[in-house]
C-alpha cells in the first residue's frame, strides 16, 4: 500500500518535469513527424497530405546521398583524428613538467571558443592570398605557389576537418586526461618493475582505465559531427561546387532557403534516425565494455 | 492621455527632463538591417537617431546580420508570428515575399513626389506584379574598377569597352610581368557570384527565364558562363576568385594585387582613403563593358529596398521610418556610401563633389540595370545556378552540361 502511494507521489513529484520535456521535445518532434508527410510552406499554407512523397524524393535524389558521404566522411575522419589527439594530448599533461597548468589552461581555449569564431579565424588562416598557412607552408618550401584551399573541392573538406579538429580534441582530452588520473601510481610503477615496455604499460595498465570514458566522448563527438553545420555555414555555406554540403546544410538550405517546410522536416527525420542508430549502436558498445570490465 | 502627461510632469520636476523623452516612447519598432561597409551600422543608426529626435515618441531597436542571413532571418522571423515591423530586402526577394505575404503592398502610400522624383530603375527593386512593397534604399550595380597606374604602365591608353578588349587588355598586363592574375571577381558559391554572371548575361543579351521556363543554358546565358570559364582557365582572372565575396575582392584590389575588379558602388571611397588603401587616388571606375553589336554597357540590378512586414503592428510608423530613411535629404547626405534613389541629386554638387568619375560611371550603369529572374523559388534558381557556375569553372562540368543540371535543379 505505501508503495503505490510512494510511487505515485514520486510520479506527482516528476510531472512537472514531465509537462516541461513532452512540451519542448515531445510534442516539437510529432508535430515534424505530421509536417514530414505534408507539403507545407514554412509561412504561408499549412499545405495538404502527401504521404511518403517527401521521403522518397529525398532518397531517391543524388544531392541526399551525396550529403550523406560527406556526412559521414567528415564525421568518421574527424571524429578519428580527435580522439587520437585527444588521447595523446592527455598522455603528454599527465606528465610533470613545469609550466604544465598553464598548458592545460591553454588547451582548453579552442573548445571554449564559439564555433562562430573559430570558423572566423580558420577562414583567416586558410585565406588564399593573405593567409598564415600559405605563407608558413612556402616558407618551409612545402608549395611553390599560394594555394585556395577553401576553393578548391580536393582540399576544402580536409580544411574544415581541421578546423573541426582543433576545436574539438581539448574536449577528448580533457576527458582522457580525467580518465588517466585515476590510474593508481602503483600500478604504472610495479608495470615498470616488471619490465613492461611504454606501449605494453599503454595497452594493458592504462587503457582499461580509459575505455569506458573515451567511448563515452566517442559517442558525444560522433553526434555531434553527424550534426555539424555552423563551422561549415561561415566557412564555405556548403561549397565550392557543394563539396562540403553536409546533411544538415541540406535540412537548413530545403526547410529555410527554399521554404518547403515539409521535405525539410522529412530530411531532418531521416538524419535523426541515423544519429539515433549511431548512438544505439554506440550505447551497446558501451553496455559491453562496462560488462568486460 | 492626462495619466501619462501628470506622469510626465512630476518625472521632469523629479528627475529632470531626461525622463520626459522616454516616458513618451509610446511605440517601439524593430528593424532588421544588414552589416555591411556602406551604409555601415554607424551610419544607420546616426540616421535612425535623426528620425528619432524628431519623432520623439517613436523607438527603434536595430537589428544587424550578414547579407548571408537577412533573407533566412527575415522568413524565419515571419514563420513564428513576426518580429521585425521594418526589414531590409534585396531585389530577388518581392516574388517570394508578394506571394508568401511578408510584406504589406504599399502601392497607395507612394506619393506623386516619390514617383516623380525618384529613377525609374529604382522602382523595379521593389515591384511584383505591378504592385510596390517598400521604397527604394539602396541603388547599387556593379562596376568594372580599373587601377590606373597599372594600365598606365602597361601602355594601356584607356579602359575596357568590351568584355573582349577587358580580356585583351589583362593580357597584355600578364605578358608585361606586372601582374600574374589582373582580374578579380567574386564566385565564391554565394549570391556574389550569380551578380557578377547576370552582368555577363545582360552584356551578351541573355535570358534567364522564358514564359516562366529557364532560358539560360543557351545563347547569352551559356556565352556568359563561357567568358567566365574562359577567363578563369586562361589565368587572366585570379584563381582565388572562386572562393571571393565582394570584401576579399576589395583587400586584393586595395593591395594593388588586381588591374581590374568587378564590384559594388562602395568600393570606390574606400579604395580612394588612403587610411584604407594602397592604391587611393589610383581608382578608375567605369561602367561594366559590353559587347560588340549586343549591349553598350553591362549592369546588374543589385539595389536594395526597405519594407513593412505583414505582421508589424505599427505599419504608420514603420512607413514614417521608412520615408525618412529614403528621403532626398538621408541619401544626399551619405552619397559618399551610396548613390541616391533621387534623380536630382545627381545634379547637385554637394553630392557629386569628389565622385564625379563615379556619377559619370554611373549614370550609364544605373540605366542598363538588368535584373535577376522575378520568380518566387528564386532562392532554389540561384543555389542551382551557383553549383553550375563552380562546377563549370572547377572543370567538373562543361559550361553546357552544368547550365542544363541547374535548369532541371531550379524547381522551374
Amino acid at each position: 500500500m505505501s508503495g503505490t502511494w510512494i510511487s505515485t507521489r514520486a510520479w506527482l513529484l516528476m510531472l512537472p518535469l514531465l509537462v516541461v520535456m513532452i512540451g519542448v521535445i515531445g510534442w516539437p518532434l510529432v508535430d515534424t513527424v505530421r509536417l514530414s508527410f505534408t507539403d507545407a510552406k514554412l509561412v504561408g499554407t499549412a499545405g495538404s497530405f502527401v504521404g511518403f512523397d517527401n521521403y522518397e524524393r529525398i532518397v531517391t535524389g543524388s544531392n541526399f546521398r551525396r550529403a550523406l558521404v560527406t556526412t559521414t566522411w567528415f564525421a568518421v575522419v574527424s571524429v578519428a583524428a580527435e580522439m587520437v589527439l585527444g588521447v595523446l594530448a592527455a598522455l603528454l599533461l599527465n606528465q610533470r613538467f613545469r609550466g604544465r597548468t598553464a598548458l592545460r589552461a591553454l588547451m582548453i581555449l579552442p573548445w571554449a571558443l564559439p564555433t562562430v569564431v573559430n570558423a572566423t579565424l580558420w577562414r583567416l588562416i586558410y585565406n588564399p592570398e593573405y593567409g598564415a598557412l600559405n605563407a608558413a607552408l612556402t616558407q618551409f618550401g612545402l608549395i611553390d605557389s599560394y594555394r585556395s584551399w577553401l576553393g578548391e573541392p580536393g582540399s576544402a573538406l580536409t580544411a574544415l576537418i581541421v578546423a573541426d579538429c582543433w576545436k574539438n580534441f581539448p574536449l577528448v582530452a580533457l576527458i582522457a586526461l580525467a580518465a588517466l588520473q585515476a590510474v593508481p601510481r602503483e600500478i604504472t610503477a610495479a608495470a615498470l618493475v616488471d619490465g613492461a615496455g611504454a606501449f605494453n604499460r599503454f595497452r594493458f595498465v592504462i587503457m582499461p582505465y580509459l575505455a569506458g570514458p573515451l567511448l563515452v566522448a566517442l559517442v558525444l563527438r560522433t553526434i555531434e559531427a553527424f550534426k555539424v553545420f555552423d563551422i561549415i555555414w561561415v566557412m564555405t555555406r556548403g561549397g565550392p561546387a557543394n563539396s562540403t554540403r553536409t546533411l544538415s546544410i541540406l535540412v537548413y538550405q530545403e526547410a529555410f532557403s527554399f521554404q518547403r517546410a515539409g521535405s525539410g522536416a522529412s530530411l531532418a527525420l531521416i538524419v535523426t534516425l541515423l544519429v539515433t542508430v549511431l548512438a544505439a549502436a554506440y550505447a551497446a558498445l558501451l553496455r559491453r565494455a562496462a560488462g568486460a570490465s | 492621455m492626462l495619466k501619462s502627461t501628470r506622469n510626465v510632469l512630476l518625472g521632469a520636476t523629479l528627475l529632470g527632463v531626461t525622463l520626459a523623452g522616454q516616458a513618451h516612447a509610446e511605440t517601439t519598432l524593430n528593424a532588421l538591417f544588414m552589416a555591411q561597409a556602406a551604409y555601415s551600422e554607424a551610419d544607420v543608426r546616426a540616421m535612425t537617431e535623426a528620425f528619432t529626435k524628431a519623432n520623439p515618441d517613436v523607438k527603434i531597436n536595430l537589428e544587424f546580420v550578414p547579407y548571408e542571413g537577412l533573407h533566412d532571418k527575415t522568413v524565419l522571423a515571419q514563420g513564428s508570428g513576426g518580429g521585425y515591423d521594418v526589414v531590409l530586402f534585396d531585389v530577388i526577394w518581392p516574388a517570394e515575399y508578394a506571394s508568401n505575404k511578408v510584406l504589406v503592398d504599399v502601392t497607395e502610400r507612394v506619393t506623386d513626389e516619390m514617383n516623380k522624383g525618384i529613377l525609374p530603375g529604382a522602382w523595379t527593386t521593389v515591384e511584383y506584379d505591378g504592385k510596390r512593397y517598400g521604397m527604394p534604399w539602396i541603388l547599387d550595380t556593379k562596376y568594372l574598377f580599373y587601377n590606373k597606374e597599372i594600365l598606365e604602365k602597361a601602355g594601356i591608353k584607356a579602359p575596357p569597352k568590351t568584355w573582349e578588349e577587358l580580356a585583351e587588355q589583362a593580357k597584355a598586363i600578364k605578358d608585361k610581368g606586372l601582374l600574374q592574375t589582373p582580374i578579380a571577381w567574386s564566385w565564391s558559391q554565394a549570391e556574389a557570384a550569380i551578380c557578377d554572371y547576370t552582368t555577363l548575361v545582360s552584356a551578351y543579351g541573355g535570358k534567364f527565364l522564358d514564359g516562366g521556363k529557364p532560358a539560360f543554358t543557351t545563347g547569352g546565358g551559356l556565352d556568359a558562363l563561357n567568358y567566365m570559364v574562359t577567363s578563369y582557365t586562361s589565368g587572366l582572372t585570379n584563381p582565388n576568385s572562386k572562393e571571393f565575396l565582394e570584401e576579399d575582392v576589395r583587400k586584393v584590389f586595395q593591395n594593388g594585387e588586381a588591374a581590374f575588379a568587378l564590384n559594388w558602388t562602395y568600393m570606390y571611397n574606400l579604395a580612394n582613403d588612403p587610411k584604407e588603401s594602397k592604391v587611393a587616388g589610383k581608382v578608375g571606375v567605369v561602367p561594366a563593358p559590353g559587347v560588340t553589336g549586343k549591349s553598350e554597357v553591362s549592369a546588374v540590378n543589385g539595389s536594395m529596398g526597405l519594407g513593412i512586414t505583414t505582421t508589424s503592428k505599427h505599419p504608420e510608423e514603420a512607413w514614417k521610418y521608412i520615408v525618412h530613411m529614403t528621403s532626398q535629404e538621408t541619401q544626399n547626405a551619405y552619397a559618399k556610401l551610396s548613390l541616391p534613389i533621387w534623380a536630382s541629386s545627381y545634379e547637385d554638387p554637394s553630392v557629386t563633389k569628389g565622385q564625379e568619375e563615379l556619377i559619370a560611371a554611373a549614370k550609364r550603369g544605373l540605366a542598363a540595370m538588368y535584373p535577376r529572374p522575378t520568380t518566387p523559388k528564386y532562392q532554389e534558381l540561384s543555389t542551382a545556378l551557383q553549383q553550375a557556375i563552380q562546377e563549370a569553372l572547377l572543370g567538373q562540368a562543361s559550361p553546357e552540361d552544368a547550365l542544363k543540371t541547374a535548369a532541371e535543379n531550379s524547381g522551374l
